[in-house]
Parts: C-alpha cells; structure tokens; sequence
C-alpha cells in the first residue's frame, strides 16, 4: 500500500490522476441521481392538473348597473369587476403618475374605462381589500392599512404594488373572458 | 453522563439487559442518579413541564386524527363532529387546543429563565441553540394546527403567513404557490399542513432529545450561574428534582384545568367558528396570542419585505445571543444593570404583544416601531455593551457557599 500511494500523495507533483477522476466522476453521478429522485418529492406540491384545470372562467356583466360591483372566484381567488362612475375615471385619471408607489397609468390598467377588472386580493399579505373605502375611495384593506385608488393601484400603506390585474378579454359587450 | 455510573442492576433479567441493551443503566444515570445542582428553584422545572406538554400534545392529536377529515368541504364539520358526537371528544379538542398555549406559556417562561439565569453561556451554547430550534419548530405547528379547524381565522391565517413567503425577491410567488398547490390557500393546502402538523411533533421529540443530551453533558446551570465544583454541590435528581418536578407540575396542571373546563375558547378567537370563506376577509386578523409580538414587528415596518425579514430576524437573533452577550457572568443575580435591562426587555415583549393584537394604523404603528427598535437594540447594541461597562457583583466561591451563609442568619 505503502508504495502506491508514494508517487500519488507527494505535493510537488500533484497531477489529477485517474483516482481523482474516479472520485469526481461518482460525484457528480450521484448529484444528478439524487437531484432526479429529489424533483418529484418537491414538484408534486406545485398546481395539480385538476387545479389547473380550472385556470379560466367567462363572466356575464349584463347585470351589472354604473357604480356596482361583482366579485367572482378565479382560481380560487375573488375577482372584482366594478362598472365605474365618471368620477371614479376622472379621479384616477387625475393623478400624477410620479405621486405612485408603483407607476401604472389608469389607462395600461383596463381595457375600457368604464370597466375595471382585478385579483382582489391586496398584494401585501393576501387579504381581500373592502371596496369603495380608504383615502382614496378605492379600496381598503383592514389587516394591515392599504388603501387602493379607483384604478386599484396602492396609495399608501405597506402593499409593495397594485391590485394585480388578470389577463382578460371581452367575448362580446356583456361578457368577458378571464384567464 | 458526567461521572461513573452507579447503576447497579439487581435481577438476573436486567444484568442481562444491561450487556446487551444497558437502556435502564442510561435512565438511571439520566434521570435518577443524575448530579443536579442542590440549589434550582421554581423555574427551573418547566423543563418537566414541557416534555409533559409535548407528550399530551401528541396523545391527543393522535386521538383527534382518527375523527378529523382533512378536506375543505368536511374538516369544519369534522371538528364539529369531534365536540358534539364523539366519546369526550370535546374533551380532548379543549385539552389539544388549550394546551398549545399551555405548551407555548411554559416555553415563554424556560426561555425568560434562560435568559435571566445566562443558560445560553459557555458551554451551553449548543443546548441553548437547540432550544430555539424547538421553538421554531412548536411555532411552525402551532400554525399548521390552527388552519385545520378550516374556519375563517384558519384560512385568512395561513393566507397572511404564506404570503410572506411571497416577499422574497425573485422567486417569492413561485414558493407560495409551491406551498399552497394552487393559487390561493385551498383544500391542497389544507391536506398538505396535516399531514406536517403530524410529523412535526415526532421531529421536536427528537430535538428534544438531543437538548437533553446536551444538557446533560455540561449539566445544568442554576441560579448562580456558578459551575458545579464538587460533589457537595449537587444533589441526585431523584427523589429531589422528581418531586419537584411533579408539585410544580400539578400547580401548573390546575391552571390548564382551569382553561379547559371553565375558559376553553378565551384564548382563541371567535371568527374560527365561522366556516372559512375564500371570499371575505375578517375586519381583523389576529394570530394566536403567542405569536403576537412577532406579529407586531411585521407589521411597524410600512415595506412588505423589510417586515418580514425584521419579523424572522426577531427569532434569529436568538440563534447568536450566545456570542452578543458579552459578559462573562452568567446569572444575572451578580448584574445590577443586566437585570434593570432585563425588565426593560420584558416589558417590550409584553407591549409588542398587546400591539399585535390591535389595528395597525395611528399611535398602535408609531409605538410598535420604538418597540421593534428596542427589541433589537436590546440583543445588537445593550448585550454586547453592557458586557464591557457593567461592573458585576461579588461572586460566591461556590454554589454551596450562599446557600450555607444564609442558614445561621435564622
């Protein structure tokens, strides 16, 4: 044993040899395979096809008069759908977007003025915000102090953004597509 | 552990065992034979108290598993089932539910002794760091088991504390999501935090193991702080500490009788006795009271991600309070500034614990912010200085040596 390891160990001349190689090789073989068996152990928590099944809803807005909203569920999560009043657009169109936490004009947020479609849930810690309050006659969220605009952007209070506006599309007049 | 064994194996089965398996000889030399310091009060015998909590925890969560149903539509009747339907089944929710706060009452006092008494010195850094892993582990089932009951408390719960994990830059959303299985916390969600609300238990008795491992190898402080000498300063643990023990144990088990015959729900929160509604968030949401200070420091930071890291910074500052505080004395009986601080420290834990539990808007947000600041400041700028400037007391020889002093005085 002795003298085999003498020309491998001496300092001097350390070369990788074909043990090193070895070494790295079984290594890195294990890595992957335990990389491999590990994924699915972790994937199986993300969204389950059934889950995703449900992804996309279509909504009837024919009933829903100036000033009201509805809420529907997508995904699990309340959507807010409010037929807004000319001064809510006015006042929401008012602002200036350097006044924002997080700089979204009124227009990039909705398709028509009139209508105004977002995830209600507040983007601090997920609770659902009350609508038509907070200083900004937006919305508000009782947990933790976020008030909202008309547009559902963040005024004040510590939600990092706006109210997240999910992908839409009007099938016809009355109706929309959501996801 | 330290010193011989004086296990003396009296039948022929057990000198038997003891070749093969020597489990009796290591109880005996742990909980039996074992050098305790002759002179520990009171407070230190929530030790006792916690395995018992945790024991009863376990016995009864198991019980409860076998009549609860982890799925969205049933669990809320589940529950109800278990308090109107099955055998003493209220009985045994009441003892769970209350008992996590027993559980957490008697963790808050082991770990003000520690403090106190400087049990996380030298060399107990490792048994102290080992504690504050059994704390994060009993707050992450104390969550998981609160949203099983599936009422609105539960659900909006679990949304506010998943959703910290969504703070994280970059791949924050993609966690919550992972944890929930969904897009939202769900009947994914539910199943998932049973099924860890279950496993949890199992994984503190093992670190509760390996605590009193490293108990057992420097053995215990008391309230000195002095390091046992000589044989003359301890005492065997039984029958002294198991005596002990169990009076205080029946004095602790009165009050938690108290709770869950007489106040069985004054400590949770009537809003869990409304089914869960993905739909409508309570006014206010509050955690359980033992979480409340963590809570507070959330919510006085007015940025999503500087409250969240500040809130688990709160915890993990306990990890380094071995090498923050910088004073060699470890009891705080021989340091008169320490223990003005001391009081200071528990009043602002106390007031980050009423703070939770109001709105966060006006005066609540400003005060919870000087108790944040204070909070931190006590651990990152007092411990560490306080070692230098302070000018300790007198130390006694020996732990023998105030205990002796003080008998002629009578």
């Amino acid at each position: 044993m002795a003298e085999q390891e003498k020309p491998q160990t001496s300092p001097e001349t350390e070369q990788p040899n074909r043990r090193d190689f070895l070494y790295l090789a079984t290594g890195a073989f294990a890595a992957v395979g335990v990389a491999n068996v590990v994924w699915p152990l972790v994937h199986q928590m993300n969204p389950d096809a059934s889950v995703k099944a449900l992804a996309s809803i279509e909504v009837d807005l024919s009933s829903v008069e100036t000033g009201q909203s509805i809420t529907v569920t997508w995904r699990g999560k309340p959507v807010f759908i409010r037929r807004r009043t000319e001064a809510e657009i006015t006042e929401a169109r008012g602002v200036a977007i350097t006044d924002l936490p997080d700089p979204q004009g009124d227009g990039e947020r909705v398709q028509k003025d009139e209508w105004l479609v977002m995830v209600g849930i507040c983007t601090h810690l997920g609770c659902v915000p009350l609508g038509q309050s907070g200083d900004f006659n937006g919305w508000f969220c009782p947990c933790h102090g976020s008030h909202y605009d008309t547009s559902g952007r963040i005024r004040k209070g510590p939600a990092p953004k706006n109210l997240e506006v999910p992908t839409y599309e009007f099938v016809n007049d009355t109706r929309i597509k959501i996801g | 552990m330290s010193g011989e064994s004086t296990y003396n194996p009296g039948t022929g089965f057990t000198q038997w065992l003891d070749t093969r398996l020597p489990i009796l000889r290591l109880a005996h030399d742990s909980f039996i034979d074992y050098p305790t310091p002759k002179n520990l009060n009171y407070w230190w015998t929530f030790g006792g108290i916690l395995t018992f909590c945790l024991v009863t925890q376990i016995v009864t969560g198991i019980i409860l598993a076998m009549h609860y149903t982890p799925h969205v539509d049933f669990a809320f009747n589940s529950v109800e089932h278990i308090m109107r339907n099955v055998n003493y089944g209220w009985l045994i929710r009441y003892i769970h539910a209350n008992g996590a706060s027993m559980f957490f009452i008697a963790v808050y006092i082991h770990m003000f002794r520690g403090l106190y008494y400087g049990s996380y010195k030298a060399p107990r850094e490792v048994l102290w760091i080992l504690g504050v892993v059994i704390y994060l582990l009993m707050m992450a089932a104390a969550f998981m088991g609160y949203v099983l009951p599936w009422g609105q408390m539960s659900l909006w719960g679990a949304t506010v504390i998943t959703n910290l994990f969504g703070a994280i830059p970059l791949i924050g959303e993609n966690i919550a999501i992972w944890l929930w299985g969904g897009y939202s916390v769900d009947n994914p969600t539910l199943n998932r935090f049973f099924s860890l609300h279950y496993l949890i238990p199992f994984l503190i008795f093992g670190v509760v193991i390996l605590h009193i491992w490293a108990l057992h190898v420097p053995g215990n402080n008391n309230p000195t702080g002095i390091s046992v000498k000589t044989k003359q300063d301890t005492i065997p643990f039984h029958p002294y500490y198991t005596v002990k023990d169990g009076f205080a144990l029946a004095i602790f088990l009165i009050l938690f009788s108290y709770f869950i015959f007489f106040a069985p729900n004054v400590l949770g929160h009537a809003d869990n006795y409304i089914q869960a509604n993905p739909l409508v968030t309570p006014a206010h949401i509050v955690p359980e009271w033992y979480l409340l200070p963590f809570y507070a420091i959330l919510r006085a930071v007015p940025d999503k991600l500087g409250g969240v890291a500040l809130m688990f910074g709160a915890i993990f500052v306990l990890f380094l309070l071995p090498w923050l505080d910088t004073s060699k004395v470890r009891s705080a009986r021989y340091r008169p500034l320490f223990r003005q601080f001391y009081v200071l420290f528990i009043l602002d834990c106390l007031l980050l614990g009423y703070l939770g539990a109001q709105p966060a808007e006006g005066i609540y947000i400003v005060l919870a912010r000087i108790g944040t600041i204070y909070y931190f400041a006590h651990f990152l700028v007092v411990l560490p200085v306080l070692g230098i400037v302070e000018k300790p007391k007198a130390i006694p020889e020996s732990i023998s040596e105030p205990v002796l002093a003080a008998k002629p005085a009578e």
